[in-house]
């Protein structure tokens, strides 16, 4: 006879131990929906909460169904925030979050922002809140200064990882890092790459001299490159090391002063900065190339010659940002010698030039394309393509997941055939069945957005730009897309009728961005009164809504599910276009 | 208009006189700047129109604006898309050779008063009249140096806070690190004598 399994016998605890397994928030909240009483038990052992739109919930929402969560995510202004699209104010401020966690969360011990406001006021309550407050991640976020670090600094007794990468930090005085009391030996992880001005560097020496735990350590751009080697003696431990500026009055002494300090950091597994390269100082890092997994090379001006040397020393490389003095030539070495490579990014030296300055074209990615086996990720700017080398990258790569081409003259055409490089983004997504983010450049009809619908069935995130017709292109992706989550276009011909015909996907997406498109205001507002579960959110900074006929265009339109509603925070030039406000406007 | 008569008007001024002057080159060029805006590269003309209108931090761009150099590539907003923080790193890198109309350099303004800061690209424009124009335009206010409760002013690398005007344009570009509309009695405080002959 067989039992009926009762779940309700299984005690609570063996319930939460199994529970405590999984760590996946996909497969954390599958388990929620099982039934009510692991519905119960997961929400009071879950610990890590990532929300991707600090809009799409409210705090109080979530300590209240989560109730002892111990590491927090949160993201703030959309992607296209960082090209300057997004104007200042716009929103995304963390303090509501803080403010509610400092009562509902007292644990807390990791916060990890991207893209977000974050004050002084916010960091110094951060720093007096959570007693066991360990990692801070400020990922591209503003609105802090170094008074805001200090506090940190001086407050969170037991830190790991205070991690500032690409954030923008008002710079008031550089003793900020004398702040971490001569108590604090517990750090892990020091990234303050973005800060401007000079830290006191004998703080420096003496913090990284007492944290035997550091692994990462990413200087800025003051720390001269004289001092590396000091620092380097006091942390041969380190796994991932940013250099300050890579320059210095060429002394030979110094040079196998440097190289002797690398010979000793046996773990390095990662390195970047390179501000400012004099290129006779890179043999010092030859001997630890061989270790290097990952090597970032995107602030450093040096010649494809150089850059060839020292690639081809690292063949254990399984990531390079290098800017495109790498050039075709460089790229074909690095595709020799780099086997096990998986990401590469190339950036433009000089994207602004209305000529090319260097050597790089689509074959340098072709050649990549032929001999990594392991490429999977691609951010590459260039100012030609053709459907060919697209059609070559396909096949090459079908186990390509990100693929962003940025070809710098919007609506380049192919430079061979001169047409458009429909075709070509059509063979990726069709080959890379794998494929979660596509970025699109280059002259492009409605064409290749039938192609995306039609197979780019893993989708997660497209940027388009200066591309397509006609609606039909974006009724094409949302509704071909299946896994869509985040989507934004700029500079394209896409109006109303797909974007009210599609209603309902943006349900079941992240995020919709559209700027300099064709949508009206009218549609905005029959689109945020459709749709109560949706903010629409209307960016425009040439006046009063009403000042404008229905039918203009709006300049920007910024569309997200939210279970919050619309939020409180928004600055003059942003409206919801929901029931209540809509009607404000008319 | 008024404003660029009066501006030319001051001939000892330092605020670079050249380039008020109706001509088709940048400053600093003798030739006309090659015209490679977008708009006449193809027949879907209504996005790259609407991008330029949309383009709020450039008020020269449209089309009424004929007294200044016709927009170079580079000001399309945020393209190509890079972050601000690799476009300053190679502008140090290439200032020797950068021609203007290079890399955008974006600054914060903040007025005294108003809630939210804006921020700005010093590179699009090409001389105090537009830039004071632009400024006029983001926040509803009028910048004047007499007649008026708002003065413009300037952090700069050396963080001392200056009056806009003081050095020539192409220097004031190079030198600003964030901007500030000052209300009241402060600016007149700044000690320069620059606000008596600005007159709006």
């Amino acid at each position: 006879m067989l039992k009926r399994m009762s779940y309700s016998s299984f005690p609570e605890d063996v319930l939460e131990h199994v529970f405590s397994f999984v760590q996946s928030d996909k497969d954390r909240n599958a388990i929620s929906l099982v039934c009510k009483s692991w519905f119960e038990i997961e929400r009071w052992c879950r610990r890590r909460i990532f929300v991707g739109n600090c809009y799409a919930v409210s705090p109080r929402m979530v300590i209240r169904r989560f109730p002892d969560v111990r590491s927090v995510e949160l993201k703030g202004k959309p992607h296209f925030a960082d090209f300057n699209l997004v104007p200042e104010g716009w929103g995304g401020h963390v303090y509501p979050w803080i403010y509610a966690m400092a009562t509902g969360y007292p644990c807390l011990e990791e916060i990890r922002l991207k893209r977000m406001v974050v004050t002084d006021e916010t960091l110094e309550l951060i720093a007096k809140s959570f007693k066991n407050f360990k990692v801070l991640v400020l990922s591209s976020c503003e609105g802090f200064s170094t008074h805001g670090l200090a506090a940190i600094a001086a407050n969170c007794r037991n830190l790991r990882e205070l991690d500032l990468r690409e954030s923008e930090v008002e710079d008031l005085s550089g003793n900020w890092l004398s702040h971490f009391p001569d108590t604090c030996t517990s750090l892990v992880a020091l990234n303050i790459a973005c800060v401007g001005s000079e830290v006191s560097f004998s703080a420096l020496e003496r913090l990284v001299g007492r944290s035997p735990c550091l692994r990462t350590l990413r200087l800025n751009r003051a720390v001269p490159l004289d001092k590396l080697a000091n620092l380097l003696r006091r942390a041969p431990q380190l796994t991932e090391l940013g250099t300050g500026a890579y320059s210095s009055d060429l002394r030979p002494e110094a040079l196998s002063n440097l190289a002797g300090a690398f010979s000793g950091c046996k773990e390095l597994k990662g390195m970047s900065g390179f501000w400012d390269v004099v290129p006779a100082y890179l043999p010092a890092i030859y001997p630890v190339c061989s270790g290097l997994t990952s090597l970032n090379l995107s602030y450093a001006s040096i010649q494809s010659p150089d850059l060839i040397k020292l690639v081809s020393q690292c063949q254990n490389l399984q990531r390079l940002w290098v800017l495109d003095y790498i050039e075709d030539s460089g790229l074909e070495a690095l595709a020799a010698s780099c086997k096990d490579l998986q990401e590469l990014r190339v950036f433009p030296s000089e994207p602004f030039g209305v000529e090319p300055n260097v050597s790089l074209t689509e074959q340098g990615l072709v050649c990549v394309s032929e001999g990594c086996p392991k490429l999977e990720s691609v951010l590459y700017f260039c100012r030609r393509f053709s459907n060919d080398a697209l059609v070559t990258i396909a096949r090459n790569r079908p186990n390509m997941t990100r693929f962003r081409l940025c070809i710098i003259e919007p609506r380049t055409p192919d430079y061979l055939t001169h047409q458009p490089l429909d075709t070509g983004f059509g063979a990726i997504v069709e080959n890379c069945k794998y494929l979660r983010r596509l970025s699109l450049s280059g002259l492009l009809t409605d064409l290749v957005f039938e192609y995306i619908g039609t197979y780019a069935k893993k989708l997660e995130m497209l940027s388009v730009a200066f591309a397509g017709e006609s609606d039909l292109g974006l009724h094409h992706v949302l509704s071909g897309c299946e896994g869509l989550r985040k989507l934004e276009i700029r500079d394209c011909p896409f109006g109303d009728k797909a974007l009210l015909a599609n209603a309902a996907k943006l349900e079941t997406m992240r995020s919709l961005w559209m700027s300099s498109c064709l949508v009206s205001l009218e549609a905005c507002k029959l689109l945020g009164q459709k749709m109560p579960r949706l903010n629409v959110e209307v960016i425009d900074e040439r006046g009063p809504l009403d000042s404008r006929p229905k039918s203009f265009p709006v300049e920007k339109l910024y569309i997200y599910r939210s279970v919050a509603g619309p939020r409180f925070d928004m600055p003059g030039f942003v409206w919801n276009m929901d029931e209540d406000s809509a009607l404000r406007l008319s | 208009m008024e404003r660029l008569v009066s501006f030319e008007s001051h001939h000892d001024h330092d605020l670079n006189l050249k380039a008020t002057e109706l001509r088709l080159g940048l400053p600093g060029s003798d030739e006309p700047e090659k015209q490679t805006t977008s708009s006449v590269r193809s027949n879907k003309r209504s996005s790259t129109k609407i991008s330029q209108e949309s383009n709020t931090n450039n008020s020269s761009v449209s089309d009424d604006h004929e007294d200044c150099a016709p927009p170079s590539k580079a000001q399309v907003v945020g393209w190509p898309p890079i972050r601000s923080y690799r476009k300053n790193t190679l502008q140090a890198k290439n200032k020797s050779e950068r021609e203007v109309g290079g890399a955008g350099i974006y600054v914060k303004v903040s007025v005294d008063g108003a809630p939210y800061l804006r921020k700005i690209d010093l590179k699009v424009y090409k001389c105090y009249p537009e830039l004071l124009e632009a400024l006029e335009n983001m926040f509803k206010l009028t910048i004047g140096y007499s007649g008026s409760d708002y003065a413009p002013t300037y952090q700069d690398k050396d963080g001392d806070w200056m009056l806009v005007g003081d050095v020539p344009f192409h220097m004031f570009i190079t030198s600003c690190k964030r901007l500030r509309i000052m209300k009241g009695s402060e600016p007149r405080g700044l000690g320069s004598c620059v606000g008596q002959d600005m007159k709006v």
